[in-house]
């Protein structure tokens, strides 16, 4: 590597990256398949995770047909609808969002927006996405067994979770949580990559502040997966135990078919805390990485520099420390002590402030940009409108005495859905369209991408929207059906239908989106290295799409953080990071 | 929780001291001006290895601290913990498992030092004495079960094998490590490759007898 000087001057010293060896397979199988490239991976874990948030996208439709028409589809019952709703949560939550964010995401972008040839550790990096298969191929396989799979609700709260009468509680209940073990052993061989390769494998000049917030984002939602994972993992392993070989970690006496349980002393409640001790910071795991990716796709499409780069990075730091210290109020009703919620509340609102910060330095970057209404800014837009909406919801239910009341009912389901659901998948998408140029080397179809946007972004407010009113009118989530009650309304019905015509059309629009990739990537415009005239490191690689060790001969040297758009007196709107000063055309 | 809580403070604390001093006066938006100085390389003790092994260990330590966390909850929520009794054996496993800790440590010391021969001698009798502990912890198993102390019979007794079982699989993770490291060694591979690995290795049994000795502490007191 030629040494080319440069000032560090009072910077911390960026790293000095090693040339790694990389091992170049000849063979189909080696180049595509059981590839150690980070860029393969990412696309087999994009591929596993988009064919498996599918199958939960087909079960919520399932679900919402029940709903709208009540018994019209004679498939669905009460067990099978109960399953439904368990494996569309823990899917979405876990085997897709979690997955495409940090396997995909993570995989693509964190050498390459770090300058690096490959992951720290590829091999590891190889088996991780295995392991992720087999545990996405044992939790489909619940759907095959006598008996199917776990109807327990996405949270497998015990004791119903492992109780006779609950669907799938002879094998579907074990395969969930053999199959989340498994995860969690392939996200760790994961994790370590992403994390050491952000902090080992930067190039030269790369130093942390000079990050991309996208890389940022997934470093910091790696950090907390790591650390938070393992809560579930041993909760997995616990109630495995309780139901294979009759321990009571978590089940307590009680009467089960007229008979008593051998079971004496376990406590639900000990669940419930590890659960979320998991489960909360698992919000901010999906969150993060579309905070980072939101921010680099506002910066680059409104051609100006992040607002507050500083605070933004400080703020992604905040986030993920205090996302460890508010899991609780998830069991505002489990009946704890009213201190312990006081203080779960106070947290809770704490972590507002640094994220209404980002939201703010998110408009502030729009103020008075260039903005360019592309595809991705448009999704970038949605996730705003999204995130707000989802985040004032909140704002509610963080509150101990508006919560109790909201728990259970369809509010509870609009708010996690607005925010945690429908506003990182604008995101993903907004990411998709804007990084599938560098990743085939062709634009997606702009057309096809503007429908998209507008039937996905105005048709999930057609369904989450009118969901905070049925819930305030108290309609309990999880059931099969209502029947006779004396607070529902009747026009809560039409509304359910309503809903239900809105997820069918919005859940076909995404059969527009996929046609769009597969058309695209034969017949779409060709992109050239930089479409959108972005600044970060992997427009700037010799190849697009980028070979294996990502930068050719050399790997490149920064200069400057990743935000110089419209640089006073240059004289294109962008300046590469890749660009030394003298370089600048003036 | 607390006592979760209280280790993921600490690493926390850590990381995020550690990200303050990396930013703090930092201004990113301005560019590299002068040519003057080369770039001074990382410190020499942070290589990928070893940060991969830090990021596992704060995993592993998050996996025992809930673990621990749940032992002592469940402890306190109902009345019918009856504690395991503790067979005399557990204290020369544990002795097995200090001296294998020490040995690696000699080991790794010949490696520094470009002794091989000691080093192979010294590797392989620590790897040994982990298996010595991982058989004698099995014996444990036996000993309470044959005294009637079954998985579901108590949670004390339920916590006890999951812990051991737990801590035990990771020592044979470890000794997979230590496995393939033998077989580098014997089969000539470098000295300076295999030092790595073998640092690797001693590093991780030094953590996981801090565990062990946290767990076994845990059940003598309870």
């Amino acid at each position: 590597m030629g040494e080319r000087e440069y000032d560090a001057g009072s910077y911390v010293p960026p790293a000095e990256v090693e040339e790694m060896e990389l091992v170049h397979p000849k063979t189909f199988i080696g180049k595509y398949i059981w590839s150690q490239d980070a860029k393969v991976i990412a696309i087999q874990y994009g591929i596993t995770a988009t064919a498996i948030g599918l199958v939960a996208l087909v079960l919520s439709i399932l679900m919402r047909l029940q709903l709208g028409f009540p018994n019209s589809v004679s498939l669905i019952d009460p067990s099978s609808y109960l399953q439904y709703v368990t494996m569309h949560g823990m899917i979405m939550v876990v085997y897709l969002l979690t997955a495409l964010f940090l396997g995909g995401f993570g995989n693509y972008l964190i050498p390459l927006m770090c300058g690096a040839r490959d992951m720290a550790f590829p091999y590891l990096n190889m088996i991780s996405y295995w392991v992720y298969l087999a545990s996405v191929l044992i939790l489909v396989a619940g759907f095959f067994i006598p008996g199917g799979s776990t109807g327990a609700g996405w949270t497998l709260y015990p004791p119903q979770a492992i109780n006779p009468g609950t669907p799938g509680v002879d094998g579907g209940i074990i395969l969930m949580l053999v199959s989340l073990a498994v995860f969690i052993i392939g996200f760790t061989m994961g994790g370590l990559n992403y994390v050491v390769t952000v902090l080992q494998a930067r190039t030269r000049g790369m130093t942390l502040m000079r990050l991309p917030l996208t890389v940022w984002g997934i470093f910091m939602a790696t950090v907390m997966a790591l650390l938070a994972f393992p809560a579930l993992l041993v909760a997995a392993l616990m109630m495995l135990l309780d139901r294979l070989l009759g321990t009571s970690f978590f089940m307590p006496e009680m009467l089960s078919m007229g008979e008593t349980a051998q079971r004496e002393g376990g406590s639900p409640l000990l669940f419930q805390h590890l659960f979320w001790f998991f489960g909360h910071p698992e919000v901010y795991i999906v969150a993060l990485p579309a905070f980072g990716i939101v921010s680099d796709l506002i910066a680059t499409h409104a051609r100006k520099n992040i607002f507050g780069y500083r605070m933004m990075v400080w703020a992604i730091i905040i986030i993920g420390a205090l996302s460890f210290v508010v899991w609780a109020h998830h069991m505002y009703v489990s009946g704890m002590n009213p201190y312990f919620g006081f203080l779960f509340a106070t947290t809770t609102l704490i972590i507002a402030v640094p994220t209404a910060i980002k939201v703010y330095n998110w408009i502030l970057t729009l103020w008075r940009g260039n903005i360019h209404m592309t595809v991705p800014m448009l999704f970038a837009i949605g996730f705003l409108f999204t995130f707000v909406n989802g985040g004032l919801s909140g704002l509610f239910l963080g509150n101990v005495t508006v919560d109790v009341p909201l728990s259970d009912t369809y509010f509870v389901v609009g708010h996690f859905h607005m925010v945690m659901a429908v506003a990182p998948i604008l995101v993903i998408f907004g990411a998709i369209y804007h990084w599938y140029p560098k990743i085939t080397g062709r634009m997606l179809n702009d057309t096809l991408g503007m429908i998209h946007f507008w039937v996905t972004f105005l048709g999930t407010y057609a369904i989450y929207y009118p969901m905070h009113f049925i819930g305030l009118e108290g309609v309990p989530r999880r059931y099969f059906a209502y029947g006779e009650t004396t607070f529902i309304s009747d026009s809560v019905q039409a509304l359910n239908a309503a809903i239900t015509i809105a997820a069918i059309i919005v859940a076909l629009a995404q059969l527009l989106f996929l046609f769009n990739l597969a058309w695209s990537y034969f017949r779409g415009r060709e992109s050239g290295p930089n479409p959108w005239h972005a600044t970060t490191l992997e427009w700037q690689t010799p190849h697009t799409p980028p070979r294996h060790g990502n930068f050719g001969e050399e790997l490149p040297v920064v200069y400057r953080w990743p935000y110089d758009y419209s640089v006073p007196g240059a004289k294109h709107d962008f300046i590469p990071q890749n660009v030394p000063p003298e370089e600048v055309e003036r | 929780m607390t006592i979760t809580l209280i280790l993921l403070a600490l690493i926390m604390v850590t990381f995020v001291g550690w990200l303050f001093s990396q930013s703090i006066n930092v201004k990113p938006w301005v560019a590299e001006t002068g040519k003057t100085q080369l770039p001074s390389p990382v410190p020499h003790f942070f290589t990928a290895p070893r940060v991969g092994l830090m990021v596992f260990l704060a995993v592993v330590t998050s996996v025992f601290a809930l673990s621990i966390s749940a032992y002592m909850m469940r402890m306190e929520m109902s009345g019918d913990w009856r504690s395991v009794p503790e067979p005399g054996l557990l204290w020369l496993n544990t002795a097995s498992l200090v001296l294998a800790s020490v040995v690696l440590q000699i080991a790794w010391r010949a490696a520094t030092h470009g002794n091989r021969q000691r080093l192979q001698r010294f590797l392989i009798m620590g790897g040994v004495l982990t298996i010595v502990f991982v058989l004698g912890q099995f014996v444990v198993w036996q000993q309470l079960s044959a005294g009637g102390y079954y998985m579901a019979t108590n949670p004390a007794n339920a916590f006890f094998y999951m812990l051991t079982a737990l801590h035990a699989l990771h020592l044979l993770g470890g000794l997979a490590a230590w496995g393939r490291t033998v077989a580098r060694l014997r089969g000539g591979a470098g000295l300076a490759r295999v030092r790595a690995s073998v640092e690797l290795c001693t590093l991780y049994w030094h953590f996981l007898l801090v565990v062990w000795i946290a767990v076994f502490g845990l059940i003598l007191a309870t």
